[in-house]
């Protein structure tokens, strides 16, 4: 459909928007800049960052990553990331023998507080699908070949229980500052589709 | 979960889009109906699993419908959703919905280029 008059366009789904944003206001039920700031907080104030600083925490801190994987909900809350949707958040800890992985089947769940919004391939059907009837297949295809003696484990994540990854420290960093350490952690090894090698061990 | 005997088999799935960290929202309106939901939600107009499952509901009948579901249709999904469960907990109706979009298209077209658009 070509339209070349000059006035304004707007797609059928930008109206939609506008006309559910424009009566919320009208009725008081939403604050344009109450909006305004939870745009700003998930664009720009959280994201993987806040994971990669629970991790490397754990790392160094033994009663920390106890208490993390005993009750993450209030450990991760100790260190001001706190879920706003009321879903408790569980830590799995990858080690020498089990990989985790974390999906969302039906949906999208996903640990916002620690990790921001999901990336596209997280949120599509062929990840939700194969995540959970061929792991190891998938994370072949993020690049990690998994041993035949390491057993993979999924985690389908629900609106009231979210996952996070807890990667296994890599060889090399035992020196390495906390603060550094975070630099090491990826977002894809929070959701389980990463393993993190050594951190440059110079 | 009971739908996963449905799920086709792995030849038949295409390829996972990829990326990087990409951007968070692809366009404006992404990031507004997010936010509209996180804020109703925090005001205590609907559970959080009330919003996830009407999510699902609505991802589940687009695959139906046909949707590759690649993850770029995600905000679409949302948006839906978001219309339901707000005709559904009675905060609007689709009819009035209906016809706020309507003023929008109208105020649009008489809009010239570059202008701000507002209803009249």
């Amino acid at each position: 459909m070509t339209d070349h008059t000059d006035h304004s366009h707007l797609s059928d789904t930008e109206l939609r928007v506008r006309a559910l944003e424009s009566l919320l206001v009208d009725k008081g039920l939403v604050d344009p800049a109450a909006l305004d700031a939870i745009v700003d907080t998930y664009e720009n104030k959280v994201g993987p960052r806040n994971g990669a600083k629970v991790v490397a925490r754990a790392w160094v801190d033994p009663d920390f990553k106890q208490w993390l994987l005993r009750d993450a909900t209030a450990a991760i809350d100790s260190l001001g990331y706190t879920s706003t949707q009321g879903a408790d958040i569980v830590v799995l800890e990858n080690t020498a023998k089990v990989h985790n992985l974390t999906v969302c089947s039906l949906c999208s769940c996903y640990p916002w507080a620690v990790l921001g919004l999901p990336p596209a391939w997280y949120k599509s059907f062929p990840y939700r699908a194969r995540a959970v009837k061929d792991p190891r297949g998938v994370l072949q295809e993020f690049g990690q070949d998994i041993a035949d003696g390491v057993e993979v484990r999924v985690w389908d994540s629900t609106a009231e229980v979210r996952y996070l990854v807890l990667p296994e420290r890599p060889p090399g960093t035992e020196d390495m500052a906390e603060e550094k350490l975070a630099d090491l952690v990826t977002r894809n090894s929070m959701i389980g589709t990463d393993r993190l090698t050594g951190g440059g061990a110079g | 979960m009971s739908s996963e005997q449905n799920l086709p088999t792995r030849a038949e799935l295409p390829a996972m889009p990829r990326d990087e960290d990409g951007p968070v929202f692809a366009e404006p309106w992404q990031a507004q109906a997010f936010a509209m939901t996180l804020w109703l939600h925090e005001q205590g107009h609907f559970t959080w699993p009330e919003w996830a499952e009407r999510l699902s509901e609505v991802i589940s009948a687009a695959q139906a419908d046909g949707d590759p579901d690649r993850g770029d249709t995600y905000y679409l999904h949302w948006l839906k959703a978001l219309e339901t469960l707000v005709a559904e907990k009675g905060l609007l109706t689709g009819e009035a919905l209906r016809e706020r979009k309507d003023a929008w298209d109208r105020a649009t077209r008489a809009t010239p280029h570059g202008q701000p658009i507002v209803l009249p």
